[in-house]
């Protein structure tokens, strides 16, 4: 089906775009290297991968119309599953005063908090391509904005659930057991093509900005269920269940301090869950007589119903921002997230400098501490790493 | 906000009017304070009703070796009659950043409102506005060089009358109201007959001379705003310095209300 929507897009694009658009986008290389032995006999100490992201822009009709074309293509050295292709962004938009269509395959963020991102939910997440779910797929979707004096007011139609991507068995990190990939199991007895339908509402009134959202649909994040194969052992079964989610998300920018609250209410066949990130986001502009800006980031997050976990989850966040506001717009962004009850904690941290005028390389290392068996992270606890890309921006 | 520069300009220019008036006359009956503030306004008075503007930013960052870096950005400010402007900046180059941009509703009293757009990740994020003393994409200005110049941002003072290239000048102070600024004050050379900043020279927390700010290459536009094509700020205690230019400048090109939204920030290419 996503084959034939891309086929589709493609088909569309030269017919949309007889003028000149404009191609932009990147090409990367980036090798990873792990710390310790891998605790699967499939893994490796390190890896290389490639990627290409190009992205056309066209508009027309006095900027009325427009399209975008943002294919993604992935070539990992170790792991097949991550050798893979996707169209973050192919679709139409026509906007008139106060009125937006679009339809196609997009990619669309919701939220306001860094540890953790609980109402953003149109979009499935990459896992394959980064375990921190920040990567997208790109969503098939009709969607209708409206524009009143009063804010704005979002209508998502989704024809098409997505299914999460994982690591094959070469894949590094990965969850402990295998997963089979080829048959998610739907509660909807449409499977993936049962349409689901989301609604925002967002405005900002002073220094408040606030979100309020409300997504009837299939969840995004897969249910696991224990499965045996007598042939090769134990393996994990994707379930996809139908959910009702009512979120909030707010900031209140006072300052140098950003307040911010992610808030969701979640029902599904199992009954009704909460889950919340608080905290707030302190900057210091120019420490010690530089330039330098450095942010202090605490959240904590709880959540009754966590996905890969029996127990409530109590995570506390604390992190720094800093940006060195250079000429090559250095930045780091480095936190440490616990889990209050069992201690089982990670490290991220995140980095990136220009080099030149049109190359940008990049840091990126993650860290697991103290796992609790019982948290998924105890599958991870070998798999500590550092990751460097370079891009090339064209 | 770089195109706010304009709006410095216009304060600047406002400086002026006080002088064209007949100095003479008002000088023995004004405070240099009270001269300074009716300078100030004339010079807004006199750009006020440019409607909207466009233009294209290019940025040259000079370190002290002499090594440069450029950056190109498009930028479009709409005049809000009762408040202060508002901007909106498109970073083109380099192609890292390409699509970023900067939303910023400026107020003549409290702090600005200003939404950064991060492509990569989709995401609109409101940003604190009172970094003002913080570098603009590293480069020598700081935000509130490039912000909306409002009059009631600043207290005044005239300085004195001088001649500059054969240009006669308003030589005045300025001492920013906000406390979070990086400047004691700073030290304005507006043209008497037009009202165009040519020249100010700031002074950090410390009291010591940072950056000197030149303008030149002006231009007039529908027969009345003036403009600069060129401006150059050196930082005395670095040896960095940075060029702005400016290029296609257009005016009332019919910009809205709605091409200053967090919606059109995410749209913004």
């Amino acid at each position: 089906m996503i084959r034939r929507l891309a086929y589709a897009a493609l088909a569309l694009l030269p017919a949309l775009t007889s003028g000149a658009g404009e191609w932009s986008g990147n090409v990367g290389v980036e090798g990873k290297y792990f710390m310790s032995d891998p605790l699967f006999n499939e893994q490796f100490s390190s890896g290389l991968a490639f990627s290409i992201a190009p992205e056309y822009f066209h508009s027309w009709d006095d900027g009325r119309q427009r399209v975008i074309f943002a294919p993604f293509l992935r070539v990992d050295q170790r792991d097949a599953e991550r050798t893979h292709g996707d169209l973050r962004e192919a679709y139409w938009q026509l906007s008139l005063d106060a009125v937006e269509l679009s339809v196609g395959l997009r990619r669309v963020f919701w939220g306001v908090t860094e540890s953790s991102h609980l109402v953003d939910i149109i979009n499935q997440s990459d896992f394959v391509e980064n375990i921190d779910t920040e990567d997208k797929l790109g969503q098939p979707m009709v969607s209708l904005r409206w524009l009143p004096e009063w804010g704005t007011l979002d209508l998502f139609l989704m024809p098409l659930h997505r299914e999460r991507t994982f690591q094959g068995l070469a894949g590094r990190p990965r969850l402990p057991l295998p997963i089979d990939q080829d048959n998610p199991v739907y509660e909807s007895s449409r499977g993936r093509n049962r349409l689901d339908v989301a609604l925002r509402y967002s405005h900002y009134f002073g220094d408040w900005d606030v979100g309020l959202a409300h997504f009837s649909g299939t969840m995004r994040e897969p249910r696991f269920e224990l499965a045996i194969n007598p042939a090769s052992g134990p393996f994990l079964i994707t379930n996809y269940d139908r959910l009702e989610q009512t979120s909030l998300d707010v900031q209140a920018t006072k300052g140098d301090t950003l307040w911010k609250l992610e808030l969701v209410s979640r029902h599904n066949f199992d009954g009704r869950s909460t889950a919340f990130v608080a905290g707030l986001e302190h900057t210091f502009n120019g420490v010690f007589d530089t330039s330098i800006d450095v942010g202090l980031i605490t959240e904590y997050l709880f959540d009754d119903q966590p996905a890969l976990r029996t127990s409530t989850r109590n995570d506390v966040a604390i992190g720094t921002r800093i940006a060195f506001n250079d000429v090559q717009d250095m930045e780091l962004l480095a936190f440490g997230v616990i889990d209050a009850d069992t201690q089982t904690s990670f490290a991220t941290v995140e980095g990136n400098r220009r080099l030149g005028q049109s190359w940008r390389l990049s840091l990126e290392g993650r860290f697991f501490f103290n796992p609790d068996p019982e948290d998924f992270l105890f599958g991870l606890r070998d798999d500590d790493y550092i990751q460097l890309t370079l891009d090339r921006f064209f | 906000m770089p195109h706010r520069l304009h709006d410095t300009l216009r304060s600047c220019r406002a400086l002026m009017v006080a002088a064209v008036l007949g100095a003479a006359a008002l000088a023995g009956a004004q405070t240099p304070e009270e001269r300074g503030l009716e300078i100030a306004k004339e010079a807004d008075r006199r750009d006020a009703g440019f409607g909207d503007t466009r233009v294209i930013l290019t940025m040259t960052l000079r370190n002290k070796n002499g090594d440069e870096r450029t950056r190109q950005m498009h930028s479009s400010s709409l005049e809000v009659s009762d408040d202060g402007d508002k901007s909106l900046i498109v970073f083109d180059d380099p192609a890292d950043v390409k699509g970023t941009a900067l939303l910023t509703h400026s107020h003549k009293e409290g702090s600005d409102d200003q939404w950064l757009f991060l492509p990569a990740l989709k995401r609109t994020k409101r940003i604190s506005s009172s970094n003002k003393s913080g570098p603009f994409v590293g480069s020598e200005f700081a935000y509130e060089d490039l912000s909306s110049q409002e009059v009631e941002k600043y207290n005044y003072k005239y300085l004195r009358d001088e001649d500059i290239d054969g240009r006669a000048h308003f030589v005045m102070e300025r001492y920013p109201v906000d406390k979070k600024s990086g400047y004691t004050r700073q030290v304005v050379w507006l043209d008497q007959e037009h009202y165009r900043v040519f020249k100010v020279d700031f002074y950090d927390r410390k009291k010591s001379k940072l950056k000197t700010l030149s303008s030149s290459d002006f231009q007039q536009y529908l027969d009345n705003y003036w403009r600069p094509g060129r401006m150059e700020m050196v930082n005395h205690q670095t040896g960095k310095s940075t060029v702005l230019t400016f290029s296609e400048y257009a005016f009332q090109s019919g910009l809205k209300d709605s091409d200053f939204t967090r919606n059109s920030l995410s749209k913004a290419r």
